[in-house]
């Protein structure tokens, strides 16, 4: 079971809601908790665990010879993302641009662009008890999240048995970032703030899901700030509201420390219950079918 | 000489684009022949990452001798204008075509 936890706006409580429903969850069964956001990954700020693993990760980039070229541009041309430019009889590659498509490489008339590795980022593996997490960082500098997050979902698929529940948190926004990290999820939640800024990009993010046809439920973080035009929108379109977060400066507080906030919330522990008999539910269902 | 400004419309008043990879045009002005013409790079702006190189190359295409912008190209678009030779002069961005061309021959404008 993977469960991706994405939002449309940004700092909504992806992190918040991933890290304790994962630690929440590790009380009682196996779980991977994969922090997604490799831009600017968060979660281990609140996971204290014992490192298992550490690699160096690397994405493959044209390295131009230029004995080889002919300058008859077709690399320029069949790239789409401006990664290859020629000037003449020059041609400069931008790794930080390169999405590893090989097109430039292998339809290279005369091998003037082989492929090389090129260290994109680092992965790193902790356990502590039932909770195994794993967080990917980009380099700085490095401008493709996807080649990362692709990276991570592979190592997984590869070193964890598919019994586990998968907690992703995933980046903000609704761009190739997020598609990449949601589209294997076999369920979305949405985290969102019950204002006119939550509701915007929740639209966006609700809609970027289903032409990805996933099944969706709602987080409200920040309950009773703003009005109640989430709520009716999430009525409208039949998506199910799973929990509700109340806006109290505890949790703050609890966060700004870098601890796990249902210990010490009874009313976050309650909104983390709520989601996990959900998610049960959704378990079974799978199970079943 | 040619001089190439970016700019959002194509008459000597157009405003200048403070941008350089994402500029709507450019304008291009023949010193020798005394024309004005202009290439449309509106493309460059469904550009999510490149557009920096890609402008820079259209513009190497484009040969001028000079190019007057705004804020100044960013790290990769630097890279390649290097290497095509190209003169740049920034801070017009808030002027028109016109104005940036007055300010250019007055050497009020900062080469990088």
């Amino acid at each position: 079971m993977k469960i991706a936890i994405a939002s449309g706006k940004g700092g909504t409580g992806k992190t918040t809601l991933s890290v304790n429903l994962a630690s929440f969850l590790a009380e009682q069964q196996e779980v991977v908790l994969v922090d997604l956001d490799v831009e600017e990954p968060n979660s281990g700020l609140f996971i204290h665990a014992d490192l298992i693993h550490e690699e160096d990760t690397f994405k493959m980039v044209p390295d131009w010879k230029e004995d080889h070229c002919t300058f008859c541009g077709e690399c320029q041309k069949v790239c789409n993302f401006h990664a290859v430019i020629q000037l003449g009889e020059m041609i400069m590659v931008f790794p930080e641009l390169c999405h590893a498509c090989y097109a430039c490489s292998e339809l290279c008339p005369t091998d003037a662009l082989p492929m090389i590795p090129k260290k994109m980022g680092k992965l790193k593996h902790l356990k502590n008890n039932r909770l195994h997490f794993i967080e990917s960082r980009l380099d700085i500098g490095e401008e493709q999240a996807v080649p990362l997050i692709k990276k991570t979902q592979k190592y997984i698929s590869e070193q964890l048995n598919g019994s586990f529940i998968e907690i992703y948190d995933s980046p903000p926004g609704t761009s190739c970032p997020v598609i990449e990290a949601t589209k294997d999820a076999d369920y979305v939640i949405l985290v969102t703030e019950p204002t006119p800024f939550g509701l915007h990009d929740l639209k966006l993010a609700a809609e970027t899901m289903k032409e990805l046809k996933k099944s969706v439920g709602v987080v409200i973080n920040r309950d009773g700030i703003g009005n109640d035009d989430v709520f009716q929108y999430c009525e409208n379109e039949q998506i199910p509201v799973l929990g509700k977060i109340p806006n109290d400066r505890r949790i703050a507080e609890i966060y700004s420390q870098g601890k796990l906030i249902y210990k010490e919330v009874p009313e976050f522990r309650l909104a983390l219950e709520k989601i996990t008999a959900h998610i049960t539910t959704l378990c079974e269902q799978q199970n079943h079918s | 000489m040619k001089i190439a400004f970016t700019t959002k419309g194509t008459t000597w008043d157009a405003e200048m684009d403070p941008r350089f990879g994402r500029a709507v045009y450019f304008l291009i002005y023949d010193n020798d022949k005394d024309e004005l013409s202009h290439y449309d790079n509106s493309d460059a702006s469904n550009d999510a990452h490149g557009a920096g190189p890609k402008t820079s190359q259209k513009l190497f295409e484009l040969h001028p001798d000079v190019l007057i912008t705004g804020n100044g190209p960013g790290g990769n678009a630097a890279a390649v204008l290097e290497k095509t030779g190209i003169k740049i002069y920034v801070g017009a961005g808030n002027m028109t075509a016109k104005e940036a061309f007055e300010a250019y021959k007055n050497n009020r404008l900062k080469a990088i």
